[in-house]
């Protein structure tokens, strides 16, 4: 064979491979999507929307994950803003012209191995400090749980994010005058968006569908919760517990549950596209 | 120099060095008041290094050992007790590739005024269309002062950034090759708006292409790999050269 047909050949080769490892992607997606809509849809009803898990929901009487919808948002949105605010603060410092290399790579290095540690542990580590401060299965406990969860996510790709604006644009700022404070917050922030965008939604997809965190610190519950120190339900749990049940009505909800989730995670998706681009019309290209 | 004309920076064994690789040794030079001085020699001397150390944008580095003194109007500006954000704002810096700020036109000029000053909002409508008349950039933007300043050309960012610079009412301008990545037509701009600010404010310059400096300079300092070779008004340094060295540059032997 010449070398001609031979770098055509590989050409060809590479391309198929990629397109198999595209079609093993997308073709993982539209299973998962496709085995909840058909499982799941069949179950979903306004009920289910609208109503709250009511007794016997769980032996295959009525009801609704009303309680796990609100609780999903009400541990996660406020999860990923701490999460965000404590990371932005992290990331700005880690800046070359505001820290010694040495110490940032330490830090990213803890940021790192902090990544990796496995949900359930963040659980088990609020656990046994809730134990030890005397509160229950809590909302503050779980959003606290999934802050610690979220924060190493966030800011790692914040911090990315951060790195890559140029020098040049801070030496412009610099050269006006501005403070460190003020060109961090006012100039590098915004021209970092929308990496920082993309990973405050990173963050918050995490949290949302988590399970382990929550399942010691948020606990479980029938009710919307009215206080911080309420137990209450998310859609992972709520699907977890659905799908434990012997009865085959109440798993097919288990799949109602986990196609509200993806609809909510969808939505974020889309509505983050939509807030990028608003937001980050000003960014230097 | 002359003694009757006022110095506004001078350096007294200036040495800077990056990483124990040193980059300027010993430099002495003067800076005049309100003329243009170009800072001229061969890539890699140490010109862009001797810009940045006079409004310690340096400092931005940690492998940077600076000694020495840099008097600014009397001061040495090396003094570690002293405000940087105040010694920077004396300085404008226009670089070899413009970085306008990610905001509109508009808040790119007004910026520096909103950091320094509590400002009204009409003064800071008149101010910024000044600093861009200024920069000759007010006609292309007037009616797209709220567009994203990344929308400009290159050469009408390079203004821009003048014009953001002149609105900080600086006594200096630091310019390092402003023309390097433009093309004639907006290089000529430039130039001619550096020729109208030297006589409001001092204009060090630092180019690599001779041209450029035997047009607009009024003194000239050549640096060879980090060390003064010579110094002295324009006429003297381009027609009569005392050093060797210079001879060759100026002759394009070194390049």
């Amino acid at each position: 064979m010449d070398i001609t047909h031979k770098r055509t050949l590989e050409e060809n080769i590479f391309k198929g491979l990629m397109l198999f490892s595209l079609s093993v992607v997308i073709g993982s997606l539209i299973i998962i999507i496709g085995l909840v809509i058909i499982n799941g849809a069949s179950s979903l009803s306004i009920e289910m929307i609208t109503q709250t898990s009511s007794g016997g929901y769980y032996l295959g009487k009525g009801g609704g994950v009303l309680n796990a919808i609100v609780g999903s948002l009400l541990l996660a949105l406020p999860a990923t803003l701490f999460a965000y605010l404590i990371g932005l603060g992290i990331s700005l410092f880690l800046q070359k012209d505001l820290t010694h290399p040495k110490i940032s790579s330490f830090i990213r290095l803890t940021l790192d191995i902090l990544w990796g540690i496995p949900s359930i542990i963040y659980g088990i580590f609020c656990l046994i400090f809730m134990i030890l401060i005397g509160i229950g299965t809590s909302l503050i406990a779980g959003i606290i749980a999934l802050t610690l969860l979220e924060l190493p996510i966030i800011t790692r790709y914040m911090d990315e994010s951060i790195k890559m604006v140029p020098m040049g644009l801070r030496e412009s700022a610099y050269s006006l005058g501005s403070t460190k404070f003020e060109t961090s917050v006012k100039i590098v922030r915004r021209q970092a968006l929308p990496g920082i965008i993309a990973g405050v939604l990173l963050g918050l997809g995490r949290g949302i569908g988590d399970a382990a965190s929550i399942l010691f610190t948020a606990g479980f519950s029938d009710r919307i919760p009215q206080s911080l120190n309420d137990a209450t339900a998310a859609l992972p749990t709520m699907i977890y517990h659905l799908y434990a049940s012997p009865i085959p009505l109440v798993r097919q909800r288990a799949y109602a549950a986990a196609f509200l989730l993806l609809i909510i995670v969808l939505t974020i998706s889309i509505l983050s596209r939509f807030c990028t681009k608003k937001c980050t019309k000003f960014v230097i290209r | 120099m002359e003694n009757n004309k006022a110095i506004q920076i001078e350096t007294k064994h200036l040495s800077v060095s990056y990483n124990k690789h040193s980059v300027l040794k010993d430099v002495n030079i003067q800076i005049p008041a309100k003329k243009l001085t170009a800072i001229i020699g061969p890539s890699g001397c140490g010109k862009t290094t001797l810009l940045k150390s006079f409004n310690r944008l340096l400092d931005l580095r940690e492998d940077v050992k600076t000694s020495g003194k840099i008097l600014v109007d009397g001061q040495n500006i090396l003094n570690p007790k002293l405000n940087v954000p105040q010694i920077r704002k004396k300085m404008g810096l226009l670089s070899q590739k413009p970085y306008p700020l990610p905001m509109s036109i508009f808040d790119n000029v007004a910026y520096g005024l909103k950091i320094h000053n509590n400002i009204h909002a009409d003064q800071l409508n008149a101010k910024v269309q000044e600093c861009l008349q200024e920069a000759g950039l007010w006609n292309e933007v007037k009616d797209r002062l709220h567009d994203p300043a990344s929308g400009l050309s290159v050469g009408q960012q390079q203004r821009l950034c003048l014009a953001r610079a002149l609105a900080v009412e600086p006594e200096i301008f630091l310019c390092d090759e402003p023309t390097s990545a433009l093309d004639p037509i907006a290089s000529q701009q430039i130039e001619k708006l550096m020729v109208k600010l030297k006589k409001d404010y001092t204009v060090i310059l630092v180019t690599h292409t001779l041209r450029q400096a035997k047009r607009l300079a009024d003194y000239v300092i050549y640096l060879y790999f980090g060390e003064v070779v010579e110094q002295g008004p324009a006429q003297e340094v381009f027609s009569s050269p005392k050093k060797e060295e210079t001879k060759a540059y100026i002759k394009g032997d070194i390049s």
